[in-house]
Order: C-alpha cells, then structure tokens, then sequence
C-alpha cells in the first residue's frame, strides 16, 4: 500500500507541474500545446545545470542550497525562453497556437535529445543515460520530522520539497484565478479579449505573462521527473507525461484545485499498471490508456451537461488583435 | 453650472478614406438632459459618438467637457471625462457574473473584494431602479439584462454622460418602457443622456431635444417640445435628388409571389416579422423600404425558406398557372422553382461568396447539386463565368483570381450575376448597391431593369429612398417588422416614405 501511495504521488507530481501551467496559460486564452518540449527543455535546462555545477566545484565541494538553486535556475531559465518563444510566436506575430504548439514539443524534444547527447559525450559516460545521483540526493531529501510519524509519515512526508512546492503553486494559482483582481482579469483576457482590453486591460501583457509563468512552472515539472524521480537523464525518457498534463487540464476543467486530485487519479491509474501483479505487458498499456480514457469520458458528461463554466476559456486558441478602421 | 455644457462639440470632421463620415458637426448637451440624435443609416450618428467615447479620433474639430477643451484618444480617456458609451453589440464575458462583468478593469482603492462590488452594484440598481441580480451569469440573462449590466458597467466608472447606440433595437416594448424610465430618472439626477435613434415615437417621449443629422451633417437641433414628426421626418430625409434612372412601364403583370400574413419570432420572443402580407407581381420591381434592421433580410430569407414562419403562408404563382406552397418546401426546392436571393450583406463575402475561391468557383457553388459524376465539371461554370466578366465589365485580371481580390464593386456583380444567371422568375436583391460607387450603381440597376423587362419579378430591398423612388415601380415599408405603407412610387413623396419608415407601432 505505502509503495502504491508513494508511486501514485511520484507520478501525480510532474503531471500536476504540467497542468497548472498549462492552466495558467490557457486561462489567457493561449492553448500552448508545447507543453511536453518546454517539460522537456525544462529537464535538460536543469542537468545542463546541475552538471556544469558538478563539474565546477567536483563533488566534494557541492553546498546543497546552491546546487538546487542552480538547477532551479537554470531549469526556469530554459523553459522561459521556450515560453517566450511561443509567446512571440503568438501573441505578437499571431501565429496559429496549434502549429506552433506542437512544432515547440518537437523542437523541445530535439533540443533536449541534443544536449543530453552532448553532455554524455562531454562526461565520458559509459552508458546512455547522465547519473545525477550527487545533486538529486538534495532533491530527495524529505522533512526531518517524517520518520517519526510512522504510516502517515511515509505516505506523506517521504517526498522532496518539489512535491509540496508542486501543491503549493497548485493552490495558489486556484486561489489568484478565482479570488484576485488579477485572476479576474487573466480571465477576462481568456473569455473575451476584446471586451477585456475595452475595459482597460492589457491583453497582450496579460497573455505573456500567463503563458510565460506558465512554462516556468511546468519546466519544473520536468526537474521534478529527473531530479525526484529517475535521478538520472536518458534521452526520451521523459515517456508521454506532457501530453498526460494537457489531458489533466481537461479534466480538471481548467481548475488547479481538481487538477491536484486529478493528478493523483491519474497517477494512481498508472501504479495500477506497474504494481498489480501477474498481468501481461499488453494489460499494462491498457491500463497506462486509462488516464486518456477518463479524460475524453469527462469531456463527455461536460458537453452533455453544458455547464458554461466548466468550458474552455472562451477564446482559447484565438489570437486577438484590436479591431482597426 | 447651468449656462456651461456637460458636452460641446465643435466643427467635428470625421474621414474614412475618401468618405466623409462627419462634416462640420457641432452639437451640446447639457446636464440633466437627454439628447435625441435622429439620423438616417450612415448618417454619421455612431461615428459622432464614437469620437466621444474614444474610439475614433476627430480629425477636425474639438469636444468639450464642461467648459474644458478635451482630447479623448481612448475608451480610457473617455472614462476619465466620465464620459460612458453602451454599444448595439454588449461587451461582456459570458461566464462571469454581472457583478464580476461590471468590476472588470476598475482600478479600486484596497484589495480586490468581491463582496464590496457587489454592494456598489446593489446601491447603483437602487437608486436609478434596475432590476438584476449581481450574481447572474451573463449567458443566462436576456438581452435586456445584458444591457441593464452594460449601463450598470458605465455607472459604476462613475459616469456623468452616458450614450447609448440605438438601445431599443433588441428590447420588447416592456423593457423599453422600464428602460426609458431609468433614463428619465437618471437625466433627473443630473446626468446627460445621449440616445441615438431612428424611431421617432421615442424620440418624441423620451428626449428633451433632437439632433438631426443627415449624411454626415448635422442638420439641426430642435426642442422636442416644439417640433412635430413632420418637421423631423422632412429634416431626417431632406429633398428629392432626381438621379435620372431608366424605369419603364410595367407591361404584362401577373401575381408571382403572394406572401400572407407572415409572423416570425425570434428566440426571445420578439416578432421580426409581424403579419406582412404583400404581392410581388411579375414585370415589376418591387421596392422595401426601411430602416436597417426592420426585419428586411428576414423577410426575404423566408421567402428563400431559411427561416422557420410562426405562421402565414407564402405562394409562389408559376407563369405556367401553377401555384407551389413555399413553406412546405425546403430552400432547395425553393430555388428549383426559380426563386432566386442575392443578399449583399454589410461584409460582402459574408453570404453567398468564398473569397479564397475564384469566380468559377464561387459560380460552381450554387449548381454543384447538378453534376452527377464524382468530379467536378468545370467546363459549364467556367463559361458562366466568363459571360458574367464580360457582360457586367467585371474589373478582374482574369476568372482565376480570387474573390476576395476584387473591389467591392465588382465582388457584387459577381454575386448579383450568378443569381440572374440562373434566369430566375423571382430575383430578390439586397443591398446590391452597398458601398459601390455611382457608375457600378447604374450597372447594377441596368441589371435588374433588364430582368424585369424579361418578365421577371424583381423585390429590390434599398437604403437610399431617392433610388428606391426612381428604380422601383411599387414601394412597400417596413418598420420594426411591420408593413406600414404599400405606395406607387411614382406618386409618393420622400416624406411619405421616410414618415412610414419611423412609425413603429411593435407590441
């Protein structure tokens, strides 16, 4: 039971990075369809970090605070300007959003591929895969106090700080969307820009924002996989969990609170492929499809129910430009 | 201050390319007063108030506010001047509530609360007696509350003049009632109140003065008290410019299309179209006259079979004698029997034209129902086409070029063409001269001047009354979904028509 908790909630997190991101983002009416590159961008930007810090200061030299924070900060870095990328593509150049979305996930993936190609050969590693085993010990390390707590320690006190930052940003974006004068007016921006920007708002600094904060957050879903997770980069390891956080927003129908709950469904969803035991390979795919399966279920019962607030922003994948006569 | 205007508006010039939209304009409300402005279509009226409100910029001219010379460049500049405008089209984000709606973009003092808008929402519905609900989301309300939380929105900016841009258009005669008492209870406040309009009845029982304009200038302004709907109506349409176009006698009439006592409702409720009846004979043209919006387009998308009737019956008299119910048929069949639409529409590759496509495409549209091979057959359109360049001199480097690259002018021969072409016994037009200047006017009249020689009958929907009282044999007028007159056009008068135009008598 602890070993299926543990996982569900390992695998809940990058999914839930994934979509509060996406949710930040599409709420301002961009549907940023990259999201698995800039995820992906995100991971190699940590590495890259935490490699080039490695290796400046070899390993007896690391102070754990700076080696996160470097990885941080690198991570951020890299899936900012991905999201400035798409930014400009789209806000500014009003580029079509699926297009460029999906180019940006291919571009991302190349981009993470080549730098983890080039670290390996840079380190001389022997096999396929970067161990990051000196700088992920600082990611894992869980809260002093969980070893005391028994059961209900190791269920939820047996994470990094990673997984509670994740619920934190989690919270807090739900919490600014429905209760703040600047969620209102990100809002506003997703539903309908034109009457948004009439009543004195600034779309276009709305949109770049939402979506570059977005990517931000959801690049550190990406360092959470690498660093919490696998403590090791291999190329493509990354599987299809950016396409399973834009799933996620979905269904949690664009709230970050149903998104917390929806990703330990969807994470517990995938446990129960790994963990139950005697079942085939073929069984196992099927059950990894059943994240996807119970989203277009939800997409369903919302569009039978037509209930207008458990819709897509209205202008979602719309590109605005002021009516000029 | 009394003898000070809330707004003065001097010399105001307005151009869109060549176009004059406004010309010398000068106009001044004062506080406490609600200002009439009476104008024909494309009179100049929404320009005007778009100046005010921040949307357009006057290229000459200057505006006033209070006493003070203003420069309004911005729908925020407008607010500044508590200057407030609600549009014909609303402003509002479906899912959010009204209250969430009327907030949106106000920079408050403090932290954003909901519960605090929501009490200032409550107290402005208080004291001018609005009647809604803060926590109503916009997409279960009706038009009328929508346009309750659209003033609501310009009160809550705090502002002292308010113009609304035709505001009864949509409303059902209750609500314009309850609607036309906030105002007066808001004039009663002090504030000043801008109503553009083109009914006369209202411009009687709500205004203090009138503001007449006419193509773009601003005629005169009268006191209410002391004018008559005569006096308006003559101000609003001015005096017969002959424009010599070619009408012959009608020769050989027979009933063609016999419409009876249509009724359409829209989803709220509201009759577009209330009990017309009219016969549109063949040989004839058949003019409608009314303001935009009458329920014109409606009215003949029935006769096409795109609207469902409420009730009434619409007959189609082949010149065989035969006699077809059109409701009972589907738009399909409507056209087989040769009733033909062109509907120009405000966009003109709106309805009816693909402008990716070329004319031999657009052409292919209508008849692509006739081929009975998978493929297409080219051959057939692609003369039509050329026929069509070549008889209407349409301006084009050739029949491969998209639509949407042709002039305006041009893109409505195309459209007017591709109808006639069908050699119809009906042919309806619509707007078919919108925006064209006046030698691609002529062909156009030419055009339907020659089918009703061929026997065809012609109902020509129009804007400018001098046309419709030259070009058609037979006027009929409609006003808010209603035929108010049926005249001889060569015996009535433009006063007789324009009158007839603004009488709504809906309920």
């Amino acid at each position: 039971m602890t070993v299926f908790i543990q996982g569900a909630i390992r695998q809940a997190m990058p999914l839930l990075f994934g979509a509060t991101g996406e949710i930040l983002t599409e709420k301002s009416g961009n549907l940023n369809l990259g999201i698995p590159g800039i995820m992906y961008v995100g991971a190699i930007g940590g590495v890259i970090g935490a490699t080039l810090y490695e290796r400046a200061v070899t390993s007896a030299g690391i102070v754990p605070i700076m080696a996160v924070m470097v990885t941080m900060l690198s991570a951020m870095l890299a899936s900012l300007l991905m999201g400035l990328i798409y930014s400009f593509l789209v806000i500014t150049l009003r580029a079509n959003q699926n297009v460029t979305g999906l180019a940006l996930t291919t571009f991302g993936i190349g981009i993470g591929n080549f730098f983890g190609g080039s670290l390996n050969k840079l380190l001389g590693a022997e096999s396929a895969s970067i161990s990051l085993g000196n700088i992920s010990k600082y990611f894992k390390m869980t809260p002093p106090f969980a070893d005391n707590l028994g059961w209900f320690g190791e269920w939820f006190f047996s994470y990094g700080f990673l997984t509670y930052l994740g619920i934190i940003i989690a919270i807090i974006a739900g919490y600014v969307l429905s209760h703040t004068r600047v969620g209102l007016h990100l809002r506003a921006v997703g539903e309908n820009p034109a009457t948004a920007d009439a009543a004195g708002i600034n779309v276009v600094k709305y949109k770049y924002f939402a979506t570059c904060i977005g990517s931000v957050i959801a690049g550190l879903g990406g360092v959470y996989y690498i660093f919490e997770y696998t403590a090791s980069w291999s190329n493509n390891g990354f599987g299809d969990r950016g396409w399973l956080a834009i799933a996620l927003v979905i269904f949690a129908l664009w709230k970050p609170g149903i998104g917390i709950v929806g990703s330990l469904i969807f994470g517990a969803l995938y446990m129960l492929g790994i963990t139950t035991v005697g079942i085939s390979r073929t069984t196992k795919v099927v059950y990894e499809m059943l994240p996807y399966l119970a989203t277009i279920v939800i997409l369903i019962i919302t569009s039978i129910r037509n209930k207008k607030e458990n819709h897509p922003p209205a202008s979602l994948g719309l590109s605005y430009f002021r009516e000029e006569r | 201050m009394q003898n000070t205007y809330a707004i003065e508006l001097k010399n105001i010039s307005k151009r869109f390319g060549t176009v004059l939209a406004n010309n010398n304009v000068n106009l001044s409300v004062k506080r406490g007063e609600i200002m009439a402005i009476l104008g024909e279509n494309g009179s100049g009226k929404t320009t005007l108030m778009n100046m005010i409100s921040g949307i357009y910029y006057p290229d000459e001219g200057q505006i006033f506010v209070d006493g003070k010379e203003v420069s309004i460049a911005s729908p925020k500049d407008a607010f500044k001047y508590n200057i407030g405008m609600i549009h014909q089209h609303f402003k509002l984000v479906d899912v959010f509530s009204a209250t969430e709606n009327i907030v949106l973009g106000v920079k408050d003092e403090g932290k954003y609360n909901k519960k605090t808008g929501r009490r200032k929402v409550v107290e402005i519905s208080q004291k001018y007696g609005f009647d809604i609900s803060p926590d109503k989301k916009i997409y279960e309300m009706s038009v009328s509350e929508k346009q309750t939380v659209e003033i609501i929105k310009v009160l809550y900016r705090g502002a002292d003049i308010l113009i609304l841009d035709e505001p009864t258009a949509v409303l059902t005669p209750q609500e314009i009632e309850k609607l036309f008492a906030v105002l007066r209870r808001m004039r009663d406040d002090g504030k000043s109140i801008i109503i553009i309009t083109h009914k006369m009845n209202e411009v009687l029982s709500l205004s203090d003065r009138v503001a007449v304009l006419r193509k773009g200038e601003h005629i005169a302004t009268v006191e209410t008290a002391n004018t008559s709907v005569a006096e308006l109506t003559e101000l609003m349409v001015g005096k017969k410019i002959s424009l010599n176009i070619n009408r012959t006698e009608p020769h050989d009439t027979s009933d063609r299309l016999v419409v009876s006592n249509i009724t359409l409702q829209n989803s709220e409720g509201v009759r577009i179209l209330d009990d017309v009846s009219f016969t549109a004979k063949s040989g004839e043209i058949l003019g409608i006259a009314g303001i935009a919006g009458s329920g014109q387009k409606e009215l003949l998308e029935s006769i096409a079979g795109l609207q469902t009737l409420t009730k009434g019956e619409i007959l189609y008299h082949s010149p065989e004698g035969e006699i077809f119910n059109l409701r009972k048929r589907t738009p399909e069949q409507i056209r087989e029997l040769g009733v033909r639409l062109s509907f120009v529409p405000e966009d003109r590759l709106g309805m009816g034209l693909v402008g990716n496509m070329d004319i031999v495409d657009n052409m292919m549209l209508r008849s692509y129902k006739k081929g009975h091979s998978i493929f297409l057959n080219r051959a057939t359109p692609k003369k039509l086409a050329e026929t069509i360049v070549e008889e209407l001199e349409v301006a084009t480097p050739d029949i491969k070029t998209p639509v949407r690259k042709l002039s305006g002018g041009n893109v409505q021969k195309v459209l007017v063409g591709r109808e006639i072409a069908s050699k119809p016994k009906v042919l309806m037009a619509a707007y078919p001269v919108r925006g064209l200047d006046i030698n691609s006017s002529y062909v156009i009249y030419n055009l339907l001047n020659e089918q009703k020689e061929k026997g065809v009958a012609v109902v020509f929907v129009g804007e400018d009354l001098d046309v419709l009282l030259e070009l058609c044999d037979r006027i009929i007028v409609i006003a808010s979904g209603k035929i108010t007159g049926c005249l001889d056009a060569r015996k009535t008068t433009k006063e007789e028509v324009g009158l007839l135009m603004t009488q709504n008598k809906r309920g």
